[in-house]
């Protein structure tokens, strides 16, 4: 059967009316912010987390970052050899690992860029600060957001690409 | 009313007149803002509105008003200061002089004059003069275009609206509101008297053009070009604030309480509702509510068309007054009273 075409300005109205009485009737998109909280998607980009264990200040992220907001500062330490009679072995040691998210455009660029699995994406949002330079994130308190993580989902039915895992 | 003054002195009437006259304005200009500025247009958007201040948010007018007086007023250098200053006041005079003819009862009236429904139309038309004032003495471009658009719309409105009020007077064969409301509460259509004769039915084509020529005289959307936002800031209210603002905001709303109350009483029955005798002295004192009530059920359709419609261009609002609706209400006009002469 063919369906009944209604006038634009008709139809317009009953979009609005439908709209309201679905609202009366099982409330709003919106939610009252403070007293209930939106529960945001699991890989919404709230917050940049950082496992320290797995950085070894190579600097990318700092420098593919757009806004130039990541800050690093790393020494180079002799780690006893392996073998006994070895040499010893150069590791990178972090000193400094700061995120200004006053500046941070949430592009996740660091995030994709990071070769070691150091930084992740975590959907808190929940962070902001009366002052600005409180919104500078160091180390400690990145990584603190790491308990926030939520696992990777699944990828889609016949893709053969390895499950990412989220260091604990 | 006038039976309960009957024996006041004339500055206790007056003063019970006055007091009376600012609840019939205010009251269901505020029950509109919440109820369907705040709450009906949320609800179409999918959204809860005000929720914060009272049960349901229902004293967030209170709080807006609150702010509104704590502004500063701020008057533009070049202004012309009188006129800047008496402006609202214009526009609220004919919001409170419109209020006078509409009758809440059989003996709830302000005044009760033959040419009732003429002097309504007449006074509803100086909130012309207060627009324009307001728009040529802020001295701001976007506030004199908002006015001048303003004035040739409301100019171009008027005409229908009073066009369409017409049918209704032909058909009710008097000027006075009371008797207007009267003749539709003891009229038949084709023998059946059970509900009496609201001229909703009879002059529905009238009902439809009154409905959109009022949206055009509240210069509210789809007729919003003299406070179109996106090109006028917000036309002819550009330079006002605090106070001055708050005078013209409780004016449009009250003019669109006042409209849909008129338009209550002349198509819908008024106070009247089917079923009891209309000299009932019940009326006077259920007269008011039914009147509310059926101000809101025509308030709702006037709103939920100002949420749904976008705006019109110009040119087009001027066509659809003058192409569309004067030539259909004179037509209206015709054959009411052709009808009229026949039955």
């Amino acid at each position: 059967m063919r369906k009944i075409k209604l006038p634009g300005l008709i139809k317009g109205l009953g979009v609005t009316f439908k709209t309201l009485v679905r609202t009366l009737t099982k409330g709003s998109h919106t939610v009252q912010y403070p007293r209930v909280k939106e529960s945001p998607p699991p890989r919404a980009r709230g917050v940049i987390a950082l496992h320290e264990e797995n950085c070894t200040a190579c600097m990318l992220c700092a420098r593919e970052c757009p806004d130039w907001c990541i800050y690093i500062e790393g020494h180079k330490y002799k780690a006893p050899p392996r073998r006994p009679g070895g040499k010893p072995r150069k590791k990178n040691a972090l000193d400094r690992f700061d995120i200004d998210f006053s500046l941070c455009m949430f592009c996740g660029i660091c995030v994709d860029v990071c070769p070691f699995e150091a930084l992740f994406w975590t959907p808190e949002y929940e962070y902001s600060e009366l002052k600005i330079a409180d919104l500078l994130h160091d180390k400690t308190l990145l990584s603190q957001w790491m308990e926030t993580v939520p696992d990777f989902e699944d990828y889609e039915a016949g893709s053969e690409a390895k499950k990412l895992t989220v260091p604990r | 009313m006038s039976v309960v003054l009957a024996d006041l002195a004339y500055w206790q009437e007056t003063t019970i007149r006055l007091l009376v006259g600012l609840i019939a304005v205010l009251l269901p200009a505020g029950t509109l803002v919440y109820l369907f500025l705040f709450k009906m247009m949320s609800f179409m958007q999918s959204r809860l509105g005000p929720m914060e201040a009272g049960p349901y948010g229902s004293l967030q007018l209170l709080a807006e008003v609150g702010k509104f007086l704590q502004k500063e007023d701020i008057l533009p250098k070049a202004a012309d200061r009188l006129i800047f200053k008496l402006a609202p006041f214009v526009v609220l005079i004919s919001t409170f002089l419109l209020i006078l003819v509409i009758p809440a009862g059989p003996d709830l009236w302000f005044i009760d004059v033959d040419t009732g429904i003429f002097l309504g139309l007449a006074v509803s038309s100086i909130s012309v003069i207060g627009i324009l004032m307001a728009g040529w003495a802020s001295s701001s471009k976007y506030s004199l275009l908002g006015a001048l658009r303003a004035t040739g719309q409301l100019i171009a409105y008027e005409l229908p609206m009073v066009l369409a009020v017409v049918g209704v007077i032909i058909q009710a064969g008097t000027l006075n509101v009371q008797e207007i409301v009267m003749a539709q509460a003891t009229g038949e259509i084709f023998g059946f008297g059970g509900i009496g004769n609201p001229y909703v039915i009879t002059q529905f084509v009238g009902f439809l053009i009154f409905l959109i020529a009022v949206q055009a005289e509240l210069t509210q959307p789809p007729f919003d070009m003299p406070v179109a936002e996106s090109e006028l800031v917000t036309g002819y209210l550009t330079e006002y604030s605090g106070l001055r603002f708050l005078m013209f905001f409780i004016g449009e709303f009250a003019t669109a309480a006042i409209f849909s109350a008129l338009a209550a009483t002349l198509f819908l029955g008024g106070w009247y509702v089917p079923g009891l005798e209309p000299t009932d002295n019940l009326f006077n004192v259920i007269g008011p509510i039914v009147l509310l009530g059926k101000m809101l059920l025509v308030a709702f359709f006037i709103f939920w068309f100002r949420f749904t419609y976008p705006r019109f261009r110009e040119d087009q609002l001027q066509q659809l007054a003058w192409k569309v609706l004067i030539p259909l209400s004179l037509v209206n006009i015709v054959i009411t009273g052709v009808l009229k002469v026949v039955f």
